[in-house]
């Protein structure tokens, strides 16, 4: 069992790193060889945006301390995480020193990106090497879920076990085992398809819009591609990874024959130039007085021209189409091309040398790296013949696992089944870590017990069913709706004992469907609008009213509509990255799906809000008034957003069997809630709220439309005509949200933040 | 023979009484614009068009345009007739006072316009594609452009063209292949050969300026890689008079179906020296700005075309005498006049509440045009853009199939006597029936329609329509006198957001299916707009209707607008509803 914690090195990686532990609620000993830099590190931390910490209080328990005075802490760590500078000497001097000071049993790692495990066990004594490994985090540890492992010939089982278990199920990461060779996995092939992209770029003259277009969102490639890549994780970490490899690779490794020193970045970074951290790299902003321009690198001469969208006839014909797109005779073609056959030519050429299995490296690259296909997806989606006679014709080697196989793909489904390729030439089934659950497994083997264009219900066994959303973002439309009420006619018929909320898209669900709405009152249809308002509330309240538990399950963002839906749930399993919020205003609009009533009825029962039937309106106001966003399910519990006794899982691939269980652990006895009355204050809790945002408008701090929304929330709130004596049942809240939002809903103002928000992913402040 | 009189009093109710003259009023430059003020340029224009233009109507057709060694000669008359319409300022109505233009707004420009091409559509078109030129060097060209070249067309003296197509490339403009090279001294040298260039060679004036679409050396495949120029027939001297001859040349004309006093020609450009308009490779961007304005022009032919032709089949069915009256003979001759037919009258008053229907709404999209480049509030001036971005295809294809389809029921009318030359009706039809093609044919007007304006901005544009027609309807729900107009614009208002909701909702899945629906979607829109005309037409006429034969004549057409021709909406729901897959499935070798 892993109780305690210490971690070495205060660096980006390593107080990253502590931020997580404690993140997981265990206790962690941050040290580092500079006096007071842990502690600097902690409060840095506080600070940063995206959060290392799920929650502010997680950074009490971060013990910061000074390697020279507080090496002692260590002693009842049960792991020491090592993330100093990357040198093997001095790694394994410090180590030394731990062998005084660690407890017998204790586990030591590395967080080493480029050193191989040989190299820094060498000479240290039996003890040590049984009792270390290498876990390598990726940047930002909290939320990239890519961890590399790696163990040596003499570690102990047990000790990997543990870590495995411990970074799995505390800390949420997908464990990736590698073998003992430079860069691992993800750094050895993202390397190289960074030093391709790169030297492609200037050899076909494309400019940096050119190149990021086409080897961004073609590949599957975060949209930043391969400059703002380098721009976001800073363009003086690129050669620091370089040298590194190329000291350790094999001499006849392709990396070699890729990588190039090139004259722009070594130009920029002497110029201090070096991404974002440094205001400017490859893109830039140009300030002429109030007036900001985006501005681009010339890679030919180094000097910024303003940005331009990029114009490629490939690009315009197969922005979609990798294999078309590479066999586009344009610039953006041969380029993609290019790195294609580097990037995808030299994964195949790794395994198994790297990993055991493609699916291991897809994985890590996906995690690792962000792709959306790891290597061996994108091969099958080109054509692993098409790629093989690429490469042919290119006068290059083919790696043997992609001869072998041949005509065939890297993936199939055999039996309902996912299966891989493998070295040994069979296709193995795909083996996910025990416990793991997984929808997409399901559906493989199974047929939805029902579906319609943008939600199913599957039997996920033991009497439990699945409601998905599969919608466009999963927002929430009709047919969405349609299939809450379709799952909860079923379930009351003794279909299923229990029904699970959830999907495996990257956000749990964003609300409504803003085009949809828009487009709607764009034609002035109104009826069908308030009728879609009518549906989502009848539908919400009766997973409230089901005979049977409801559980939500979401990872990911669940806004509005669908923060709404948990709100009626009987309870939530959340992940821990779960950003949960009510934030209609944010275009105009108020909750109308039962996000103000349940709010009320939830801020009126909780003990932490005064008595009296302004405190919970006052509080529902502030939240739903400012758009508050959770930024995790542990802040989404400080909110009221999710209840206390709503449980979090960290690992996100282990939510579905976390939220199955829980489903099934409030069959027995259960019962639905009661539904709620509450005590509302009428207008003259209204006109308490005017003033209070009349104060706002004073600092500058709300706009004129704000105003109109916010009254109208304030209105919704303080129950319209409701008076303090009397008891409003919340019925007549969820009438009173429908009719604010049919009101907002016809206001231009709100029409031109519901379209700004959809064309600029922006919120307009008019 | 035919004749023509201006509608000077429909004209007045569209623009007085129907159209926001506050909102027109309030425009910079347009303060002045009273009754007193509009009035007499109306007259004017009327008195012109009958007097000068529609004689030269019926000989300009039959004579038509000449072609002898590289030169053209238009119709006789024409070169004075224009000399004429230059002389009365008429060129200079819509331009920039800053260049010798009156400045007059575009609502205003299009009722001159209507007369225009009731009176001669072949005669129009030369002023009207100089015109076009002025738009697009006054919006685009450098100043040194501008300076040089706008008087001329301003005052009329040079006329200008549209060169876009080329034999392999009409509505598909990615296509084409006219190469531009930079001449190293700011100029460029144009080569290729552009067809059906209306107006490309004529004599009515010293100097053509063609502007040309053309591709840069550095051009991308396809619609960006398009950049406008400026080719001059005769390059000017530095007095501003036509100096060298310009290396492009008429190669031919076409013999064409109508509009023959219009020159319709094969333009050669072998090096011609022209200079770029705007941005390189913003060529069609160029181009578009001035498409609304062109398009609604075009709009306003088919409106003519169906208004003179209106006329001449009410005056003939007036005076034809034969047979009697199914209810009995309602004079003491030999013969009733035609005019007692029910089925005369069926046709009679389709043309004209149609006429009517679309010149209120045409001087409705023109006001909106005014305030889309004159309001000071760029709020507003989006507002009204977004409503004329929504309205032009709707109006180009509607006006111009009610053209087509009106000059056609004209002839009808006149039995025999409208087939023949002698009563002038048959050349209205094959005059009218080019404008369903030029200017982007009516299916690419419905594309434009269902693919770009309906979806853009999550339906946006819509916005500019739906809403203030929406809340007109729940203002007049309750208006009793008034609800045998409002309920059946209720009824299609609502098949109109049901079908624009599936459209905009199959369209998304499978554009195929959005373009299947939309030539029927377009002329319900259409429908549905003239709904709302002619119900506000009503709205005014009623109180006024007991003592004036005006407003009782309104009120009766949009009853009969209502009740006879609104309906067709319902078969075009059906019809849009039931999809695109008859269209789909038919095998292509069984056509």
């Amino acid at each position: 069992m892993i109780k305690r914690v210490g971690v070495i090195g205060a660096g980006v990686m390593g107080a990253g790193i502590a931020a997580h532990v404690a993140n997981a609620g265990v206790p962690v000993v941050l040290l580092d060889i500079v006096p007071g830099a842990a502690a600097r590190a902690v409060e840095t931390m506080l600070k940063a945006d995206p959060a290392p910490f799920m929650h502010r209080r997680n950074a009490r328990l971060v013990e910061p301390g000074d390697l020279e005075t507080d090496i002692a802490k260590l002693a009842d760590c049960d792991w020491i995480v090592e993330a100093i500078i990357e040198r093997p000497d001095a790694k394994r001097a410090l180590y030394a020193r731990l062998e005084d000071v660690r407890k017998t049993g204790s586990i030591v790692s590395s967080n080493t990106s480029t050193i191989p495990l040989a190299a820094l066990t060498g000479g240290m004594g039996a003890r040590f090497a049984g009792d270390f490994l290498i876990t390598h985090f990726f940047n930002p540890p909290r939320y990239m879920r890519l961890l590399e492992l790696v163990a040596g010939p003499a570690t102990r089982p047990e000790a990997v076990a543990s870590i495995r278990d411990f970074a799995d199920r505390a800390l949420g990461k997908t464990v990736i085992d590698c073998a003992d060779t430079p860069g691992f996995i993800a750094n050895r092939i993202g390397a190289l398809w960074i030093g391709a992209a790169l030297r492609h770029a200037v050899d076909l003259s494309l400019t940096v819009e050119e190149a990021d277009a086409v080897a961004g969102r073609p590949f599957g490639v975060p949209s930043t591609g391969i400059f703002g890549l380098m721009d976001l994780v800073g363009i003086d970490l690129a050669p620091h990874v370089a040298k590194s490899l190329l000291l350790t690779l094999p001499p006849d490794d392709a990396y070699r024959d890729v990588y190039r020193d090139e004259p722009i970045v070594a130009r920029l970074i002497a110029e201090g130039r070096t991404g974002r951290k440094a205001k400017g790299g490859f893109y830039s902003v140009r300030r002429n007085g109030v007036d900001r321009e985006k501005v681009t690198l010339d890679l030919a001469n180094g000097e910024y021209r303003p940005s331009r969208k990029p114009a490629l006839d490939s690009l315009d014909a197969h922005a979609t189409d990798l294999r078309a797109l590479a066999d586009h005779p344009d610039r953006g073609g041969r380029y993609a091309r290019a790195v294609l056959l580097d990037t995808l030519g030299y994964a195949a050429s790794l395994v198994p040398a790297i990993a055991g299995t493609v699916d291991a490296v897809d994985t890590a690259m996906r995690l690792g790296y962000a792709w959306k296909w790891g290597p061996f997806e994108l091969i099958d989606r080109v054509g692993a013949a098409w790629l093989a006679k690429a490469l042919r014709e290119a006068g290059r080697p083919v790696p043997p696992l992609l001869e072998r196989v041949g005509e065939g793909r890297f993936y199939r489904v055999e039996g309902g089944r996912l299966q891989a390729f493998a070295p040994d030439g069979e296709y193995h089934d795909v083996i996910r870590p025990e416990g793991v659950v997984l929808l997409e497994d399901i559906k493989r083997a199974k047929q939805p017990i029902a579906r319609n264009a943008s939600a199913s219900l599957w039997d996920i066994g033991d009497g439990v069913a699945c409601l998905e959303f599969h919608s466009k973002s999963n927002s929430l439309d009709p047919d969405v709706m349609a299939m809450v009420g379709r799952a909860v006619a079923m379930g009351t018929k003794g279909a299923f004992r229990a029904l699970v909320i959830y999907n495996e898209g990257k956000n749990f669900s964003v609300g409504a469907n803003l085009g949809l709405a828009l487009f709607a009152a764009n034609i002035a249809a109104w009826g069908e609008i308030e009728s879609l308002i009518e549906a989502g509330q009848k539908a919400y309240r009766a997973l409230r009213a089901a005979p049977f538990p409801v559980v939500g399950a979401p990872s990911g963002m669940a806004l509005g509509g669908g923060c709404e839906i948990l709100l009626h749930c009987s309870a939530v399993q959340a992940h821990a990255e779960t950003y949960v919020g009510l934030v209609e205003v944010g275009v105009g609009l108020i909750p109308a799906w039962g996000g103000c009533a349940t709010m009320l009825a939830r801020f009126a029962a909780d003990k932490k809000t005064p008595k009296g039937p302004m405190p919970p309106v006052a509080r529902a106001f502030e939240m739903i008034g400012t758009a508050q966003v959770a930024k995790s399910a542990a802040e989404a519990q400080d909110l009221g957003l999710l209840r206390a006794t709503d449980g979090i899982t960290a690992n996100r691939d282990r939510l579905f069997a976390d939220a199955k269980a829980r489903a099934l652990a409030l069959v027995d006895g259960y019962a639905p809630p009661e539904p709620a009355t509450l005590h509302l204050p009428g207008p003259a809790g209204r006109a308490a709220l005017a003033m209070a945002v009349q104060g706002f408008v004073g600092s500058g701090r709300a706009t004129p439309h704000d105003v109109v929304v916010s009254d109208r929330l304030a209105e919704t709130l303080t129950g319209g005509g409701a008076d303090a004596i009397d008891e409003t049942p919340l019925e007549q809240v969820y009438d009173l949200e429908r009719r604010a939002f049919m009101a907002l809903l016809k206001q231009p103002a709100t029409l031109a933040r519901i379209e700004h928000m959809l064309e600029t992913g922006k919120p307009l402040r008019n | 023979m035919p004749s023509y009189q201006a509608p000077l009093r429909d004209m007045q109710f569209a623009l007085y009484e129907m159209s926001d003259t506050a909102a027109l009023r309030a425009l910079p430059g347009c303060e002045d614009l009273t009754p007193d003020a509009i009035d007499p340029v109306l007259e004017a224009a009327g008195t012109f068009c009958a007097e000068v233009l529609f004689p030269l109507n019926r000989s300009g057709d039959e004579e038509g345009c000449r072609f002898e060694n590289g030169v053209v000669r238009t119709p006789k008359g024409f070169p004075e007739a224009y000399r004429a319409f230059c002389e009365g300022g008429w060129t200079a109505l819509g331009c920039d006072p800053d260049y010798g233009g009156q400045g007059l707004p575009n609502s205003i420009g299009v009722l001159v316009q209507e007369m225009i091409c009731s009176s001669n559509l072949s005669f129009g078109m030369y002023p009207g594609l100089g015109h076009g030129a002025y738009a697009a060097l006054s919006k685009h060209g450098t100043q040194d452009l501008r300076d040089r070249y706008l008087p001329k067309l301003v005052s009329g003296e040079w006329a200008g063209t549209m060169c876009l197509t080329e034999p392999q490339c009409g509505t598909d403009l990615g296509l084409i292949r006219t190469r531009a090279e930079p001449a190293g001294d700011g100029s460029y040298r144009i080569t290729g050969t552009k067809i059906f260039i209306s107006g490309g060679e004529h004599d009515l004036t010293d100097n053509i300026l063609h502007l040309v679409l053309a591709k840069l050396p550095d051009a991308l495949s396809g619609t960006r890689g398009i950049s406008l120029f400026l080719v001059p027939k005769f390059l000017p001297t530095d007095e501003g008079r036509p100096g060298a001859r310009n290396a492009v040349a008429c190669g031919a004309i076409e013999h064409k179906m109508g509009i023959k006093a219009s020159s319709t020609c094969v333009m050669n450009f072998d090096g011609a020296q022209g200079w770029l308009v705007g941005e390189p490779h913003r060529g069609l961007a160029a181009m578009f700005t001035m498409m609304n304005e062109a398009r609604l022009g075009v709009a306003i032919q088919g409106l003519g075309l169906a208004e003179v032709s209106y006329q001449n089949a009410v005056a003939y069915a007036r005076e034809r005498l034969q047979g009697r009256a199914l209810g009995g003979a309602r004079n003491a001759g030999p013969a009733d006049p035609i005019l007692v037919h029910p089925d005369v009258r069926r046709m009679l008053l389709t043309m004209r509440a149609m006429a009517e229907g679309c010149r209120v709404l045409g001087v409705w999209t023109a006001l909106q045009q005014d305030i889309a480049t004159r309001h000071p509030d760029p709020a507003r001036r989006q507002e009204a853009d977004d409503f004329v971005a929504l309205l032009t295809p709707i109006v180009k294809a509607l006006f111009t199939d009610m053209g087509w389809e009106s000059t056609a029921t004209g002839m009808q009318v006149l039995g025999g006597h409208g087939y023949i030359r002698e009563w002038g009706m048959e050349q209205y039809v094959r005059d009218a029936r080019i404008t369903q093609i030029y200017e982007g044919t009516n299916g690419i007007q419905a594309l434009d329609l269902v693919g770009r304006k309906m979806s853009v901005h999550a339906g946006r544009y819509l916005r500019r329509f739906f809403h203030p027609l929406s809340d007109w309807l729940e203002a007049h729900a309750d208006d009793a006198p008034l609800a045998e107009f409002v309920q059946p614009l209720a009824k299609a208002f609502g098949r109109l957001q049901q079908v624009t909701a599936d459209l905009a909702r199959r369209g998304l899945a499978d554009p195929t299916e959005a373009a299947a629906g939309a030539t029927d979607y377009l002329r319900l829109f259409g429908l549905v707009a003239l709904a709302w005309v002619w119900a506000r037409a009503a709205e005014v006429s009623r109180p006024l209707a007991e003592g004036d034969a005006f407003y009782r004549a309104k009120l009766a057409t949009a009853r009969f607008y209502m009740q006879k021709i609104l309906p067709q909406t319902g078969a075009l729901t059906s019809s849009i509803l039931a999809g695109g897959a008859s269209l789909r499935q038919f095998e292509d070798a069984a056509f």
